[in-house]
């Protein structure tokens, strides 16, 4: 039986651009250039190599749940080397929290079939961290996270985890939902072969109806949480700036006991 | 008055420092009621009690150890079945970020996480955050069942609030899943005697402008004479320099100390992250055009190879 892998993919504004909220207190998604969140690039590089290293055939299906141009993620990781991509997209998703995009995603995968599910650490927008811990819940099947290295055989994921406390020698069998950390090792980049391949590989859309899930329990409305206010934080007021003509080190520690550091 | 859950991050009973600041936020939506896990979950009371706990529930079993995440889960679910609380508060760390997220799913209650401030607000708890790498902070509470919130380390100060923290024993029992990854081999980090990365006051960090592992003595002698953990950029750990442990960042750790010291690091957008919110940036650098000079509150413009030995002389010097 062949190793089907489902890796989730999410397309954020770039970090280095001007990030900023729109009206609707959502992440602003026009004003700034959006890519494949660079740490799901490890999650797809790691679902590349278990590929690699099956004993059977495998294949990888990248999901994103995104806008419109949420498809340029998912041909970067098809262009990486995925096989077929899936694209959740519907106007009903917009301001979707972290509980209702695990919803669909959860749906998602189980409509495309899996053993293995690899997510990135965290998105470079949200930050949470935490929606491949809740896609686990939410699909009752183990959650084996923030993995540094992996490896799948016989049925079995084992990798480990680099705690705050303890590194961690983690297994479990499968279906699971795994993911990696940046410390996984470095993404491939896309050759110009897999660039021209990945044109013609099937990007399949969905949208809410085709999942079943009810329009009311996603987007703004349907959110379990509400940000208030988005205010930009003020700028840090200049400080004083020395050029060490033998001396820096002193007057740095003088401004160190001005300020009762020392 | 509500009661509010905390969850205790602890090692053998010795809790630690975030989870006392959880307190004084506690304290202020309600009463903290402790929920303590693990070996040595019954040792955290008197220091809980100390600071504003009423009542520690404990547990202890196999599985807190052997398994991952959920049997946590297992027993923080049967905690708030127990009490009906108005919050659930519980550290940010990578653990108890993914604990409080399944809990939130199994409670069908929204989520906050990596709040850096709380207080009571009409509709519930505001949760302050800071996001964008710390350039825009939001207020938000939650709309949905019982707040589930995650707080950063060094969000609140630690008060004492003597308080009853009478122990209770929590009947937890584990649900199918909880024993579905098993822990097979754990190795404890090595201690380095020097203070925790994300509860340091003070921070010194060091990066590609170090150029080299065995340059970091001088990062380490600098942090020692001020009481300070050592911090580095993703570009000195990808080097090897310096373990991804003490990686300060979006990847790495997200620190807020009192005083955060950057030598040769040039202050990209993934590391100020991670250190934006320090309360004081100082930063030596050879390159005036850096953008960690942006931040700063006092910066040296020149080679860390001088200026560094030179301050922790003098640091050294000034204290005696
Ligand atoms: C998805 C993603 C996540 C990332 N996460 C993190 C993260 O968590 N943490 C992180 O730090 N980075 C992270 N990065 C990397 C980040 O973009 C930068 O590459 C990194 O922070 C650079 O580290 P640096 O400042 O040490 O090195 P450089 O940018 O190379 O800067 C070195 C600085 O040292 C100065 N210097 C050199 N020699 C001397 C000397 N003798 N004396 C004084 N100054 C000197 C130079 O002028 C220069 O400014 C991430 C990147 C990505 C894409
Ligand atoms: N909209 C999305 N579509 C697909 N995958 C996502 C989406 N949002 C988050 N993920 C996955 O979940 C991981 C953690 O995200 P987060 O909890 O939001 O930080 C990411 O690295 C992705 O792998």
């Amino acid at each position: 039986m062949s190793l089907r892998i489902v890796v989730c993919v999410k397309y954020v504004p770039d970090a280095t651009g001007d990030r900023h909220f729109a009206e609707d207190l959502t992440v602003d998604r026009d004003d700034v250039d959006g890519l494949l969140s660079e740490l799901d690039e490890y999650a797809v590089e790691q679902a590349l190599q278990i590929k690699e290293a099956a004993d059977d055939d495998a294949e990888i299906t990248v999901l994103t749940v995104g806008p419109e141009d949420a498809k340029d993620a998912l041909r970067k990781a098809l262009s990486m080397g995925a096989d077929k991509a899936v694209h959740v997209e519907d106007d009903d998703l917009h301001g979707t929290d972290v509980m209702g995009t695990s919803l669909v995603l959860a749906k998602a995968v189980e409509e495309t079939g899996y053993d293995l599910v690899i997510a990135g650490m965290a998105s470079t927008d949200g930050v949470m961290g935490v929606l491949p811990a809740i896609l686990a819940e939410r699909l009752g099947v183990p959650q084996v996270t923030l993995l540094s290295e992996v490896s799948v055989a016989g049925g079995v994921v084992k990798g480990r985890r680099d705690g705050d406390s303890a590194s961690e020698q983690l297994e479990a069998s499968l279906p699971a939902v795994v993911s990696v950390t940046d410390q996984s090792g470095e993404a491939r980049y896309p050759s110009f072969k897999g660039i021209m391949a990945a044109k013609k590989k099937p990007v399949k859309s969905l949208d809410l109806d085709d999942l079943d899930i009810d329009a009311e329990t996603v987007g703004l409305e349907g959110a379990w949480t509400k940000v208030e206010s988005a205010s930009e934080r003020p700028a840090r007021t200049a400080g004083t700036i020395v050029k060490d003509e033998g001396e820096g080190g002193k007057q740095l520690a003088a401004y160190l006991a001005e300020q009762k550091f020392i | 008055m509500a009661e509010v859950l905390v969850y205790v991050d602890h090692v053998d009973g010795a809790v630690r420092k975030p989870t006392l600041e959880l307190l004084t936020l506690a304290r202020r939506i309600g009463e903290p009621v402790a929920v303590a896990l693990g070996a040595g979950a019954e040792a955290t009371a008197a220091t809980l009690a100390e600071h504003g706990a009423v009542k520690v529930l404990t547990a202890d079993a196999p599985e807190f150890a052997d398994y991952l995440v959920v049997p946590k889960v297992d027993a923080l679910q049967a905690a708030h079945a127990a009490v009906s609380p108005a919050a659930v508060l519980v550290p940010s760390s990578a653990e108890g970020k993914e604990i409080a997220a399944r809990l939130a799913v199994r409670i069908e209650s929204g989520i906050i996480t990596d709040a850096i401030d709380l207080e009571a607000g009409a509709e519930g708890p505001v949760a302050t955050q800071s996001v964008f790498a710390a350039a825009f902070t939001t207020k938000s509470r939650i709309s949905k069942g019982t707040p589930v919130i995650t707080v950063k380390p060094n969000s609140a100060p630690v008060e004492a609030a003597p308080a009853a923290g009478a122990v209770e024993a929590l009947s937890v029992s584990f649900s199918a899943q909880a024993t579905g990854t098993k822990v097979t081999s754990r190795t404890p980090r090595e201690s380095t005697g020097r203070p925790e990365l994300t509860e340091a006051a003070i921070v010194v960090s060091g990066g590609r402008g170090v150029n080299g592992a065995e340059n970091f003595a001088i990062i380490e002698a600098l942090a020692d004479s001020l009481g300070a953990a050592v911090g580095a950029s993703r570009a000195a750990v990808d080097a090897g320099w310096y373990p991804h442990s003490n990686q300060v960042g979006q990847t790495g750790k997200s620190v807020s100390p009192q005083l955060y010291i950057a030598s040769g690091i040039s202050g990209a957008i993934q590391h100020r992250a991670g250190m934006q919110t320090s309360k004081t940036i100082v930063a030596v650098n050879k390159d005036a055009e850096a953008p960690i000079f942006d931040l700063v509150d006092y910066g040296v413009v020149g080679d860390l190879f001088e200026v560094v030995p030179q301050l922790t002389e003098e640091v050294k010097t000034r204290k005696g």
